[in-house]
């Protein structure tokens, strides 16, 4: 049994950060609504990174406040947002001719769980009284020319949530690049994953284990 | 002489009958016509087909409609919403259809119907739940399914200025499902936060020529 007190954990903020460090310059950027929009906190000031939003616009900027608050101008998560100078405006058919004609260069999305292949299963679960819902998930996950996703490692009860196949209903197939948790970053290769990074005070056959799928190391 | 501006909400929706089909604008709140929703609740169709992003929150709108009993099926996106009470129930209780579509797919389907294309092949949701028996077809390597177009009886959009001929500008990201929305209606009403006069809006911004648009209907204005 691994003792993940002893673990230095990634912080949302951490993971947030590490996935920074993948997205370089002039970079196009979709981020999922939930944790992924955190990201858009710390956008380094040494890079311009143009952050897409799916109902309509291009070069968002943070989180509106007082008077800068417009009920007709928000994100994808229905908060009402700011624009950078240089952002456009379009309507929804162009937006998601961005993201399915492959015009964004990265999406970065939240998980269930990510297969050894690269599926990924993150728009619903198997409780049969949830309603379902699916947005531009599905959209997204085939369509930016990157897919990362940002997750926890393992489930509430220390599950892993890569997986060598998404027991939830699939958002897409084949579809992830990397995934970034609060333990590891994992590259997916068409050989299988590979581990990049890990974390303090965890061993590379700690985080096999608690991964529960074959990995190698970068 | 062209006279597309109502002078009243009921005017404008007076003929709408049971079992129609209508598109409405909106992503959340944003773009929402809620004028037209409301006066709708008035006019009293029912059995009604609804295609819009979101089945509608808090009680207002789309949700005040579903409310009020009067949507047999919804095609959308993302029915899940804070407070999306009145959907939620009769959800579960079988009470209504929901035809549930990728949001891209949806927007797409849209565009289609507007331009007058029956359909197209798209990867998104191949493999998935929402692929069940449709049509696949391998291109370029890359497997795809077929999807319908969307047209409607009505659309119900929302924009921020429009004229007596119903050219159309809109306003941050309201102008979300509107502009593809108005294309695939054979019925387009807008409702506005402010008309002009004729030759009032650039050419080189109008962003839904007023081919498309029947009826303009001043937001807030007599109903």
């Amino acid at each position: 049994m691994i003792d993940l007190s002893k673990v230095k954990k990634r912080s949302t903020a951490d993971i947030a950060k590490r996935i920074l460090q993948d997205i370089s310059d002039g970079a196009y950027v979709n981020l999922g609504i939930g944790q992924p929009m955190i990201i858009s906190n710390y956008l380094p000031s040494d890079r311009e990174i143009i952050l897409h939003s799916e109902n309509g616009l291009l070069g968002m900027g943070p989180l509106a406040q007082g008077d800068e608050i417009d009920e007709e101008l928000v994100n994808a998560g229905k908060q009402p947002v700011t624009m950078l100078p240089g952002a456009s405006l379009f309507h929804h058919a162009d937006s998601f001719a961005m993201i399915r004609g492959g015009h964004i260069d990265i999406c970065v999305l939240g998980a269930f769980q990510v297969s050894v292949k690269g599926d990924i299963a993150n728009w619903r679960t198997s409780d049969p009284k949830a309603i379902p819902a699916v947005g531009g998930a599905m959209d997204l996950a085939l369509g930016a020319k990157k897919l990362f996703v940002m997750m926890e490692h393992l489930t509430k009860s220390g599950e892993s949530k890569l997986v060598k196949e998404c027991t939830y209903p699939l958002t897409a197939l084949a579809a992830v690049d990397s995934v970034y948790t609060d333990l590891a970053t994992i590259a997916v290769t068409p050989e299988g994953l590979v581990a990049i990074d890990w974390v303090e005070g965890l061993s590379f056959e700690d985080l096999q284990e608690l991964s529960g799928i074959d990995l190698r190391k970068y | 002489m062209i006279q597309k501006i109502s002078s009243s909400a009921t005017e404008a929706l007076q003929d709408i009958a049971d079992g129609s089909s209508i598109l409405i604008s909106g992503f959340g709140d944003a773009g929402l016509p809620i004028y037209l929703l409301d006066a709708l609740i008035k006019q009293g169709a029912k059995e009604l087909t609804l295609v819009s992003n979101n089945a509608g929150n808090q009680g207002v709108g789309i949700a005040k409609l579903i409310g009020a009993g009067r949507v047999k099926k919804i095609i959308c996106s993302f029915p899940r919403q804070p407070e999306s009470g009145a959907f939620d129930d009769l959800y579960r209780a079988g009470k209504i259809e929901l035809e549930l579509v990728p949001q891209g797919t949806l927007a797409e389907r849209i565009r289609a119907g507007g331009a007058g294309v029956g359909g197209f092949y798209t990867p998104t949701g191949f493999g998935t739940e929402l692929a069940a028996e449709k049509d696949t077809r391998v291109i370029d390597g890359v497997n795809h399914i077929f999807e319908k177009a969307i047209k409607a009886d009505y659309a119900f959009i929302k924009a921020d200025k429009g004229d007596r001929w119903g050219n159309l500008v809109y306003h941050g990201t309201g102008r979300n499902f509107g502009p593809i929305m108005a294309t695939a209606a054979r019925c387009t009403i807008a409702q506005v936060n402010e008309i002009v006069e004729l030759g009032i809006l650039d050419p080189e911004i109008i962003v839904t020529p007023g081919i498309f648009v029947k009826r303009v209907v001043l937001a807030g204005g007599k109903s």
